[in-house]
């Protein structure tokens, strides 16, 4: 078996130094009648060539989003990404590199980590950032249980337009911590009033910028709302290429900044694995969920980086520590930090400025047609539109023709009264002018 | 020795001294060429981003010379043994980087028309088939993000069965020796955490834990092979127990390279079981992520598994995506999406190159060249248990009594070798504790080399050079690290330099 | 002449009157090794003896201080904040931790005296 480096004869050898008569012996612990006699009923082993051929037969029953026009987005972006980026993060020193604790020889991740978390505080408009979470919706949910240890509340208010997934996830998390989270139904028709809904015991406010259907507002009001009773408002970024057009979190002073960082070097993988980005004050770093790493310097007084703050992470800890998180997303990081990297202020707003200018070109085509109306004011590269035909059904017919319209909302508010006839659609760099007029051309027929 | 040759760049040969990006900032430049954006009216509505964001910019020459460079700073499996005890750094085989990167599964959105992903839902369905068939377990929730993402989600699904049959209980039992996930994990998801004793073998102390089991009760948690490398040889009696009990018998899959393919979790009255797919199942520890966490589960517990979930009918596959559409009792949802689904192929094409019979010799070799290295090694160093041991071979530092020398030190000395260091000061249980996991894939001839090397080491902190320890490593690109420094002022981020 | 305490887990108490200072013996400081974080507690808080009330931190291990004494905190030494380090240079003086109005004296009983704290630290070497 090509992966397994022992000959017969070495084996024989190893168990006469051990002084045992065969590997059985050496399971003797593990109860008699635990021992499976046999092996499990499963296929034998394969040659690279026929794993290669079963796996690629089962990826071709796919039509994926990256081969065909596609405005897929609700929390998931098909972006650009350079090919240094997929190349740098395989090679082997990374790829293959375990968690840097001992940082003599593991200062590689850990610069990069330092450079990923001083980028994910220059975007976020944040004092300082972790070193990655799960992933978005995962992030949300500490945000909020973060929020709940700052202020010693457990209330939390999450608007309706918050990312479903996320929602459910925090929903998750809070129930089994005995929070208690307040939702107004989504509501894509007008804004929310929060602020209505914030009292002496709420832990947090969390909304999302731009919202599930695309809107975009200025959280500043709201955050002083909070802030006037103590609470925190946290904002959620699902697309944080959005960050090079529009304000920062930060700048509308917000607490926590929980995201999604798929859209920057990672591909769509059907969801996973992402790269969870937060943010937050200075102040706030010890209730900080996550791995965090620190500039110091070595004994002979050269700058170098470890990671810091463990005291709050499971390892030590335990049953005491602010989150159960052992891990970051290290190589999804690694993926975003290279983008960005590359991107450098210049690329990454002109990235943000092509993808809002091209999703303003569809909106305006699409306002154009008959029956179809754009429900938003304001997005960035996502907005909403009502079709006059419920948008699940479109989209699968518009799909068997190798066209991916959109998202139906109801996919994810499945029991929202009016949302069935709703369709996001999102627009990136990727997006050619002929895939825009594949969907004006779809959209009228399928809606006709 | 003659002194290191001191240069003029402060290079060191293939070596670099590499400033951060923010260092080489060269306003204006970029390594992307994109379009000029259209001429539109802007919809922000009036929240434009005003001002400068602060990211430098570097050319792409640049930027791959800067991370490669960072890239030569790391020890990997790729350049060498990584023994670190319970983190199972075995080969990461490319063939399944290659397999992840097939369009067809890197290339597909996580809301496409279920009709447009029938491939990808059999990626997952048959990565829990073959999880699910080596656990002897009738349910996988496929869905968590990472190890520790799995252990609260079993947590969950036993407390959301607990309450549904009326039974709320307060209190997880783990012992002593288990990782901090474990106590962790039991706390975030509202339990308070009792600590169970190991006895003299190593093992959990039996009655200590029957002691410890009541009414409120609502989960065991144990990791087996446990973080001693040793099999819980009472197993059999402690499921007993802890069913008699009316409570969930919870196992930390992390050790399971040990036994996969030989002995399946289920037969050992497992209720429960998260699966590490970066340790047994070869997907690549990045650095420290992406993980991937499905669990196992009983028939009496999969009802309650999170949403989303595969099912499969005469017309394919589908998705259950949220409560509300499930005719089973999900206790809601803890990930964005499907989970890991990248992880699972290269986890899958691991599975399928090994076979049933492939993977079988998996948990041998590991278990082979443990024993190996504790057989090896008990006369020069100390052991606190009698073998044989598992996959891993623990060590304590009653070795280094009066040595002036640490496991700390012991371990950077073991650095300028070539030679990541095992897992250190874990288990609790055991002082000084240094804990080796070969792996499967490391072949006898390293092997040899590490043993050689353990030994000259420990016959040279026996031998009184204790200062050569204190200063080691010489050899790595930074030496040890002020890491009181770091944590009473925390620098988290690069701040451009005051004028 | 004020009288000093000591408990099992390595806290020590000053009493002057009502007012007991607290802080972690040298011993203590020496087994964790350099601080780098202190949580104090609020001034105000009331205690009961044996509750949770302060939190120190080394490099890679966390710890609870409990107080000896039940009472009310009256004053807190706000300078190990910025510079955890005082405790470890001084742990029985500069680096004391919280003054606590001691609600009842007879709790001291409970305590240990110098030597028998001496004995037990002599005995765990």
């Amino acid at each position: 078996m090509r992966y397994l480096p022992l000959t017969g004869d070495e084996r024989r050898q190893m168990l006469a130094t051990i002084g045992a008569k065969s590997v059985d012996d050496l399971f003797r612990d593990v109860p008699e009648a635990a021992r499976l006699k046999d092996a499990v009923d499963l296929p034998p082993m394969s040659g690279e060539m026929e794993v290669d051929r079963a796996l690629s037969a089962m990826a071709a029953k796919n039509l994926p989003a990256t081969a065909a026009p596609s405005f897929l987005g609700a929390g998931a972006y098909r972006h650009f990404v350079p090919a240094a980026v997929d190349h740098l993060i395989q090679r082997g020193e990374f790829l293959t590199a375990y968690t840097p604790y001992q940082p003599e020889i593991s200062q590689g991740t850990l610069q990069y980590l330092f450079e990923f978390q001083t980028q994910v505080a220059l975007i976020t408009g944040c004092e300082v950032a972790n070193a990655s979470m799960y992933d978005g919706a995962t992030a949300c949910a500490e945000a909020v249980m973060m929020a709940g240890r700052i202020t010693k509340r457990n209330k939390a208010v999450m608007s309706g337009a918050l990312h479903p997934h996320y929602r459910a996830v925090a929903a998750t998390y809070a129930r089994f911590l005995g929070m208690t989270l307040t939702t107004p139904q989504p509501d894509w028709t007008k804004s929310e009033d929060l602020a209505g809904l914030i009292d002496a015991e709420t832990a947090c406010v969390v909304v999302q910028n731009p919202d599930f259907f695309g809107r975009l507002a200025d959280r500043k009001a709201l955050a002083d709302a909070c802030h006037a009773v103590g609470a925190l408002l946290i904002v959620v970024v699902t697309e944080v290429v959005s960050l090079g057009a529009i304000r920062s979190p930060g700048a509308m002073d917000a607490d926590i900044v929980a995201a999604e960082g798929q859209s920057l070097g990672n591909a769509l993988n059907f969801g996973g694995p992402t790269v969870g980005l937060m943010a937050t004050r200075q102040k706030f770093v010890r209730q900080l969920p996550g791995r965090l790493v620190g500039q110091t310097t070595d004994v002979d007084g050269r700058r170098g980086f470890v990671l810091t703050l463990s005291t709050r992470e499971q390892h030590i800890r335990r049953d005491k520590a602010t989150s159960n998180i052992c891990t970051n997303s290290g190589l999804c990081a690694l993926a975003f930090t290279i983008h960005l990297t590359m991107l450098g202020e210049e690329g990454f707003t002109r990235m943000a400025a092509v993808n809002h200018a091209n999703a303003v070109k569809l909106a305006e085509r699409l306002a154009g047609l008959p029956g179809i109306k754009v429900v938003n004011d304001s997005f960035f590269n996502e907005f909403t539109v009502r079709l006059p035909k419920p948008a699940a059904g479109v989209v699968e017919t518009l799909a068997g023709k190798g066209l991916f319209a959109g998202v139906p909302v109801s996919r994810l508010l499945p029991e929202t009264p009016g949302a069935e006839t709703l369709l996001l659609v999102a627009v990136t760099e990727t997006n050619t002018d002929d895939d825009m007029d594949r969907l004006i051309d779809g959209l009228k027929e399928a809606t006709r | 020795m003659s002194a290191p040759a001191v240069t003029i760049t402060g290079h060191r040969g293939l070596q670099h001294e590499e400033p951060l990006i923010f260092e080489r900032d060269s306003p204006g430049m970029t390594g992307v060429d994109l379009p000029e954006p259209a001429p539109v009216n802007d919809r922000l509505g009036g929240l434009g981003r005003q001002g400068r964001i602060g990211l430098p910019g570097l050319s792409e020459p640049e930027v791959v010379r800067h991370y490669l460079r960072l890239s030569q700073k790391n020890y990997a499996i790729d350049a060498g043994m990584y023994p670190l005890g319970s983190c199972t750094m075995k080969h990461n085989p490319r063939l399944n980087e290659k397999m992840a990167r097939l369009p067809g599964f890197a290339g597909v959105h996580p809301l496409q028309p279920v009709s447009t992903v029938q491939g990808a839902l059999e990626l997952i369905g048959a990565t829990g088939h073959w999880l699910s068939v080596l656990t002897g377990m009738p349910a996988v929730a496929m869905s968590p993000a990472a190890g520790a993402h799995g252990e609260l989600t079993g947590l969950m699904i036993i407390r959301a069965a607990l309450e549904d049959r009326g039974d709320a209980r307060k209190r997880v039992l783990v012992p002593e020796s288990a990782h901090g996930t474990n106590p962790a994990s039991a706390a975030a998801c509202g339990y308070v955490v009792e600590s169970i004793p190991a006895n003299e073998r190593g093992r959990v102390d039996l009655g200590a834990l029957k002691a410890a089991l009541g009414p409120d009760v609502a989960a065991f948690m144990l990791t087996n092979p446990n973080t001693c490398g040793l099999f819980e040889s009472d197993i059999i009696e402690i499921a007993q127990a802890v069913h008699a009990a009316g409570a969930f018998f919870y196992c930390d899959g992390a050790n399971f390279n040990a036994i996969v393919g030989r002995v399946r979790p289920a037969d050992l009255g497992i209720d429960c079981m998260h699966i590490n797919l970066h340790k047994t199942f070869s997907t690549p520890h990045g650095g420290g992520g992406p993980g991937s966490g499905p669990v196992v589960l009983s028939a009496a517990l999969a009802p309650y598994a999170p949403v989303p979930y595969v099912v499969s009918d005469k017309n394919g596959f589908r998705l259950v995506e949220s409560v509300e559409e499930s005719d089973a009792k999900p206790f809601g949802r803890i990930k964005g999406f499907h989970g890991q689904v990248g992880m699972f192929v290269r986890a899958l094409a691991y599975m399928m190159s090994l076979g049933s019979d492939g993977l079988r010799q998996v948990a041998e070799d590991a278990v082979l060249n443990a024993n190996y290295l504790l057989a090896s090694l008990k006369d020069t160093l100390s052991v606190p248990f009698e073998g044989p041991c598992m996959h891993e071979a623990l060590f304590d530092d009653r070795f280094l009594k009066d040595t002036g020398v640490s496991t700390l030190d012991f371990a950077k000395a073991m650095i300028d070798e070539g030679f990541h260091p095992m897992t250190m000061y874990f288990p609790l249980v055991v002082h000084g504790a240094l804990l080796m996991e070969p792996t499967e894939t490391e072949s006898k001839a390293t092997l040899d080399t590490f043993i050689a090397m353990v030994r000259g080491l420990a016959e040279r902190a026996k031998g009184g050079d204790a200062d050569y320890f204190h200063g080691a490593p010489r050899l790595t690109p930074r030496r040890r690290l002020d890491e009181t420094a770091a944590a009473r002022n925390p620098i988290l981020r690069w701040s451009p330099p005051a004028n | 002449m004020a009288t000093i305490k000591y408990t099992k887990e390595h806290e020590w108490v000053r009493v002057e009157g009502d007012i007991g200072t607290v802080g972690i013996t040298d011993h203590a400081q020496q087994q964790l090794g350099d601080l780098v974080f202190i949580e104090l507690p609020a001034i105000g808080k009331k205690v009961a003896q044996g509750d949770e009330a302060a939190v120190i931190e080394s490099v890679k291990a966390a710890s609870e201080v409990y107080a000896p004494i039940g009472g009310e905190v009256v004053e807190v030494n706000a300078a190990l904040g910025d510079d955890p380090a005082k405790v470890n240079a001084d742990a029985m003086g500069g680096g004391w931790f919280f003054k606590i109005r001691i609600a009842n004296p007879k709790e001291l009983d409970a305590l240990l005296d110098e030597a028998s704290y001496q004995d037990l630290v002599g005995e765990s070497h």
